[in-house]
């Protein structure tokens, strides 16, 4: 089983530096693509490998560098970023490709940036990844060093520099047009779209944004070509796919495995099943903005299709599970205080729908709730989702509430016709 | 009154961007560094030397987490409070450390010794639950491994 992202990554050892990167084959890609291919070549190779956006949406990413106008006035600064400010809860899968592999980011960023002829680039950065700080910024400087970035980059007349820009927290900051607010010095609140950010992001001009893990995919796209992606799936849709699973298991952790795995697999093979003494309840199968999937579920390929067609999102591809020794409702309490206080306060739904929500659900989880709550939650979880606001932040938040009302309502209605919580 | 050091370091982040303002989180961090809180003064020091009104810093100051605009304590706990720290039991923690320095989640100890703040997920799900102090990541916490720690950090 191939492990492309992560074969050079050992959990607790120092990332490889310039030389040993490249003894493994590092910047044969960025090599390869500065020689042999034009701008338009590479972004059409990695339209070809449907490589999906891996920050939580599934985009793809050749589709998105597509809208970047190239014909235009190239002297006016374009702007590549890498959405490195993962805060997602229960989502870990950035700062293990950002510690583990600096170089394989920064290569794919170079690729990336010369497809969109971009010339000044970012890497947005969660201001508590200290480690992951320090490694980028040793690295970039070995790539200035070696001419891999800043002037006439391997003698092709393209020029890159590269920037950390480590972010003042905020979850919001991780939506890329707030992002773009945020890089600008500004509150981070989301722009409207369109206009999409690649046609006016960044100080108004073409500006990609992608994460981290599928920018580190971009080098060994165009080292090994679209097919031999694409056969790294199990499904066809491409790629390997970092895959977490955290909660009461026997073997927490970050594996990379081919995309379109099943649930069963990712729960029972590698995180060794359940904790001793507990049961599996449920999950969120790709962070908390994600729909709860639940026993009947487990045979389902985590893929961004069919977890879908499941009735939630694959997102980052990172499971947090409920065992039935954690209380469902301070389960989806904790994950809706955390949405009510990352809010920017933009649009109602938002801003005044999830503190009510929050507070409810206190009270319910204190056993002074009162059953004319749980339509008044319903309510909120609708006005909440898709359509109703600027940002899909909201519709995030509502997606582990709506399906936690319908999968565990009995539990919520336990706390409140016994008036206390069963798990205290 | 901005120092000479705190100036030529803002001025530094200036002028790799189009025009001052865009520097505004870079020097409400940097003033941060050297005095530990953002306090009024600095915010209207900070908007002369962007050519914004203080407002606008304000605006920026209050949105963000990691900008305190009270003074903390010399060393800030950020406990995790998301959700996989909470089935791995960060509750525990909280309480132990709360009950041990005598203060609760946004509090300072009466010495000024320690601030203690709830953060959100730090990406460590898998080793929960999670803690920072200062700028120093610590993960598998247990309350037996709480004392020592704090030793470290006076
Ligand atoms: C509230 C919110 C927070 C987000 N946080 C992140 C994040 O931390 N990292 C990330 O890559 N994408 C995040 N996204 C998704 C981005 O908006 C964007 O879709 C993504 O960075 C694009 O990269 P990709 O196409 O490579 O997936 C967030 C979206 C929302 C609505
Ligand atoms: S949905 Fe929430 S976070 Fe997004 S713009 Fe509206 S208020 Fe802000």
């Amino acid at each position: 089983m191939e492990r492309p992202l992560t074969k050079y990554i050992t959990p607790g050892s120092i990332a490889y530096n310039l030389e040993d990167y490249k003894k493994v084959g590092g910047y044969a890609g960025l090599k390869k693509a500065m020689k042999n291919m034009t701008p338009a070549e590479v972004t059409s190779l990695v339209k070809g490998s449907n490589l999906l956006g891996r920050g939580g949406a599934g985009f793809p990413t050749g589709v998105k560098w597509s809208l970047v106008p190239m014909n235009g006035d190239d002297s006016k600064p374009k702007y590549l970023i890498c959405n490195a400010d993962e805060m997602e809860p229960g989502t870990f899968k950035d700062r293990y490709l950002l510690e583990g592999n600096p170089h394989q980011l920064i290569e794919g960023m170079i690729i990336s940036a010369y497809a969109i002829r971009a010339e000044k680039a970012y890497i947005f950065l969660r201001w508590a990844y200290k480690k992951a700080e320090a490694g980028l910024r040793t690295a970039i400087n070995e790539a200035y060093k070696a001419g891999y970035l800043g002037k006439n980059i391997l003698g092709s007349g393209f020029n890159l520099e590269l920037h950390v820009h480590s972010s003042a927290g905020r979850y919001i900051c991780g939506e890329e047009t707030a992002l773009l607010n945020s890089l600008e010095g500004k509150r981070a609140l989301p722009r409207t779209k369109p206009p999409f950010p690649a046609v006016s992001g960044l100080f108004g001009r073409p500006t990609v944004v992608n994460n981290v893990e599928t920018l580190s995919w971009i080098s060994h796209i165009v080292e090994n070509g679209a097919d031999w992606f694409k056969g790294l799936s199990l499904t066809g849709t491409g790629g390997t796919k970092l895959y977490g699973v955290s909660g009461k298991v026997k073997n927490p952790g970050i594996w990379e495995l081919p995309l379109g795995i099943t649930m069963r697999e990712l729960l029972e093979e590698h995180a060794g099943g359940m904790a001793t003494g507990h049961k599996f309840r449920g999950a969120l199968p790709g962070g908390a903005s994600t729909d709860f999937l639940i026993e009947e579920h487990l045979d389902v390929k985590m893929d961004f299709t069919t977890v879908a067609a499941a009735g939630s999102r694959l997102g980052t591809g990172t499971m947090i599970v409920l065992d039935d020794k954690t209380c469902p409702v301070a389960f989806v309490h904790n994950v809706e205080r955390f949405f009510a206080l990352e809010s920017c306060g933009w649009c109602t739904p938002c801003r005044e729908g999830l503190p009510w929500v929050e507070k409810m659900l206190a009270s319910i989880e204190e056993g002074t709730g009162k059953m004319e709550y749980l339509d008044l939650l319903k309510f909120n979880a609708k006005y909440m989702g898709p359509g109703n606001t600027f940002c899909a932040h909201a519709p995030g938040a509502a997606e582990p509430l709506q399906s936690g009302l319908k999968y565990f309502y009995d539990d919520f209605v336990e706390h409140i016709t016994g008036k206390k919580c069963p798990w205290k | 009154m901005l120092t000479e050091e705190e100036k030529k370091e803002i001025q530094k982040e200036v002028k790799q961007y189009p025009y001052p303002a865009v520097a505004c989180i870079d020097a409400l961090k940097i003033v941060q560094q050297h005095r530990g809180w953002i306090s009024d003064e600095s915010v209207k020091d900070i908007a002369q030397v962007l050519r914004i009104s203080s407002e606008e810093v304000d605006s920026v100051a209050t949105f963000y987490s990691r900008i305190y605009r009270k003074p903390v304590g010399r060393n800030v706990i950020l406990i995790c409070d998301s959700v996989s720290c909470m089935i791995m039991g960060y509750e525990s923690l909280y309480q132990y450390i709360s009950k041990k320095l005598g203060i609760s989640f946004g509090g300072t100890s009466s010495d000024r010794r320690f601030t203690l703040l709830p953060i959100s997920c730090l990406g460590d799900c898998d080793n929960a639950p999670v803690m920072i102090i200062n700028n120093d990541h610590f993960n598998r916490l247990t309350i037996e491994k709480i004392d020592e720690l704090l030793e470290h950090y006076k």
